[in-house]
């Protein structure tokens, strides 16, 4: 388990770890990434899906499990969860893009149509992207839920954006 | 003199949820916290809160602490801030220097039937060359200094600690700008939950496990500029070497917290020392009664935790402290706190929670055969 060592995980380790949707759930449209691995006491996820998507159940140590087939990649419980652990990956926009949504607290809150550094898990630049939804209710509690854009290739690395950055 | 049915020392998520309960069960409580406002840690922390639904996670700290607040006043609690206790006396007098509305001090003693400590947890420092040096914090006067005081207390920062403190003071002291240059972490793994992790990792905060802080280095205006790393062994002990310097103007140590011992020591209560809750830790049975009879614990000062179960052991104590002066009878008491004991446990399970729920059942027998009935005050 490398990342009780290096704090991030690696595709694999989470596959690992977590249930994630399948190939053909994310040819089927956006759905929802968990990536908490580590039994803690924590359940807001469970109560924010209003589809009934994600259970923890009893005990609250249970790792959150997703039903795919519930889940239509809202990302109400991007904002909810106190982890900022649930991310929402979209793999059918066509023409070779894909988006993935993440929470994002810091400012300046990333405009629609800014370009930006994807980066991966570790904080590394993988690819550019460019900013296709902000939103940011008062429901949120000021946790913005930023999508961007980026090469369908790196749907699964991607995971957030460089901070401060500047084209 | 001042006569109260419940005192209860400290307003953080214990205290305040200790004094609802006796407050609601109709017991005359006073509520007395040395800080500006009520919240305990919580007034602190703008991060949303981490654990279950049924204890307000998903909410913002500071927020969760305005409810609790609110809640103590509905259940008519006599609350006193920027109060401090100061003394515990023979016979269960209490000193406190109690803070007036024009800003001056008064020191009052006051009687108490009960008294329910809990004041908490403080930070651990650790020592190293230059330690002295300004620059060189807790993570928790940093973490004031952002959230409360809306003052970055420099440019680059240097993390000394991963568990869930260092991990979460680093987010936020990003979030209101610094950069943080790296985490240090002197064992071999990362100490936090992996979520608050790798949402700094994600940020761009290198996290070095197995490699500590050798020396704090002082520029031209003796403020810190720089910090002297090591990698160390199985021992903990630096390897010669491996040194590294990097450039920082601040060093903030998130390395562990211990429960405040003094008010407990004061008024006699058994200690016994439990490493994975912090230290030395008053000594309870289920009811959060120490060996003195009358005086309750709950919350950091009886093991370092976390707010949903210092919420839960709070209202354990203020139900216990109610039962013992008669507002809640026996029975009615046990069914109230059977209900949040099999919570807690389930609070406790998994791979962080169940070393602490093992020291604290292993505490509570310690406590059943050495101590059996609490000894009336001395
Ligand atoms: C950075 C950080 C992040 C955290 N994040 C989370 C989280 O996401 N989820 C979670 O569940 N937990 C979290 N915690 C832990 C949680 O905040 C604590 O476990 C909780 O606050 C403990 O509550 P308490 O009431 O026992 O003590 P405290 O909150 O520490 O309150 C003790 C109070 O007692 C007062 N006091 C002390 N001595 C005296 C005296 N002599 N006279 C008068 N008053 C006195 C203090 O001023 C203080 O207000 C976090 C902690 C930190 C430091």
């Amino acid at each position: 388990m490398s990342y009780i060592k290096t704090g991030y995980l690696e595709y694999s380790e989470l596959e690992s770890l977590q249930t994630l949707p399948d190939e053909k759930r994310y040819q089927e449209g956006p759905v929802a990434v968990i990536e908490c691995v580590q039994n803690i006491p924590c359940n807001p996820c469970e109560a924010s899906c209003k589809f009934g998507a994600i259970h923890i159940g009893s005990p609250i140590t249970n790792l959150p499990t997703i039903d795919t087939r519930k889940c239509i990649g809202c990302g109400n419980c991007i904002a909810k969860c106190p982890g900022m652990a649930i991310f929402v990956v979209n793999k059918t926009k066509g023409r070779g893009i894909a988006s993935v949504s993440f929470p994002y607290e810091y400012y300046p809150v990333p405009k629609v149509g800014d370009k930006c550094h994807a980066v991966d898990r570790k904080g590394e630049y993988i690819c550019d992207g460019t900013v296709s939804k902000v939103v940011n209710p008062a429901s949120y509690d000021h946790t913005p839920v930023v999508t961007i854009d980026i090469p369908i290739e790196y749907a699964n690395e991607v995971r957030s954006i460089e901070r401060g950055y500047q084209p | 003199m001042i006569h109260k049915d419940v005192l209860v020392i400290g307003a953080g998520p214990s205290g305040l949820s200790a004094a609802i309960e006796a407050g609601k069960a109709g017991a005359d409580t006073l509520l007395v916290d040395l800080n500006l406002k009520a919240g305990g840690q919580l007034f602190k922390q703008i991060h949303k809160f981490f654990g279950s639904s049924a204890h307000h996670s998903g909410t913002r700290g500071y927020e969760i602490g305005s409810l609790l607040l609110k809640q103590a006043r509905d259940a008519g609690v006599e609350i006193w801030l920027q109060s401090t206790v100061i003394g515990i006396f023979p016979g269960g007098k209490v000193g406190i220097e109690r803070g007036l509305d024009n800003g001056e001090k008064d020191l009052v003693t006051l009687k108490a039937k009960t008294i329910i400590i809990a004041t908490g947890a403080s930070e651990n420092a650790i020592r190293f060359k230059g330690w002295t040096t300004p620059g060189v914090m807790g993570a928790g006067a940093a973490q004031t200094m952002v959230n409360v005081n809306h003052v970055r207390p420099g440019e680059n920062i240097v993390m000394i600690g991963s568990g869930n403190v260092g991990l979460i003071v680093s987010y936020q002291l990003m979030q209101a700008g610094c950069n943080v240059v790296a985490l240090l972490e002197a064992a071999p793994k990362v100490g936090g939950y992996s979520v608050h992790a790798a949402k700094i990792r994600r940020a761009g905060v290198p996290i070095y496990t197995s490699r500590t802080i050798i020396e704090a280095l002082a520029g031209e205006d003796g403020s810190v500029c720089g910090c002297v790393t090591a990698a160390v062994d199985d021992h903990f002990q630096p390897v010669p070497g491996t040194e590294e310097t990097l450039k920082c103007d601040v060093i903030t140590l998130a390395t562990g917290m211990k429960p405040t011992m003094d008010l407990v020591k004061l008024a006699g209560c058994a200690l016994k020392f439990h490493g994975p809750l912090g230290g030395y830790v008053p000594i309870h049975d289920e009811r959060l009664e120490t060996s003195v009879k009358g005086v309750f614990v709950a919350g950091d000062s009886t093991g370092v935790e976390e707010a949903n179960t210092a919420l839960d052991e709070g209202k354990i104590a203020g139900i216990s402290a109610a039962e013992e002066l008669g507002y809640i009878s026996h029975e009615d008491a046990d069914a109230m706190r059977s209900e949040i004991w099999s919570r807690l446990d389930s609070l406790r399970l998994g791979p962080f929670g169940e070393r602490r729920m093992k020291e604290k059942k292993a505490m509570m027998e310690e406590y059943s055969e050495t101590v059996k009935v609490p000894a009336a005050f001395q």
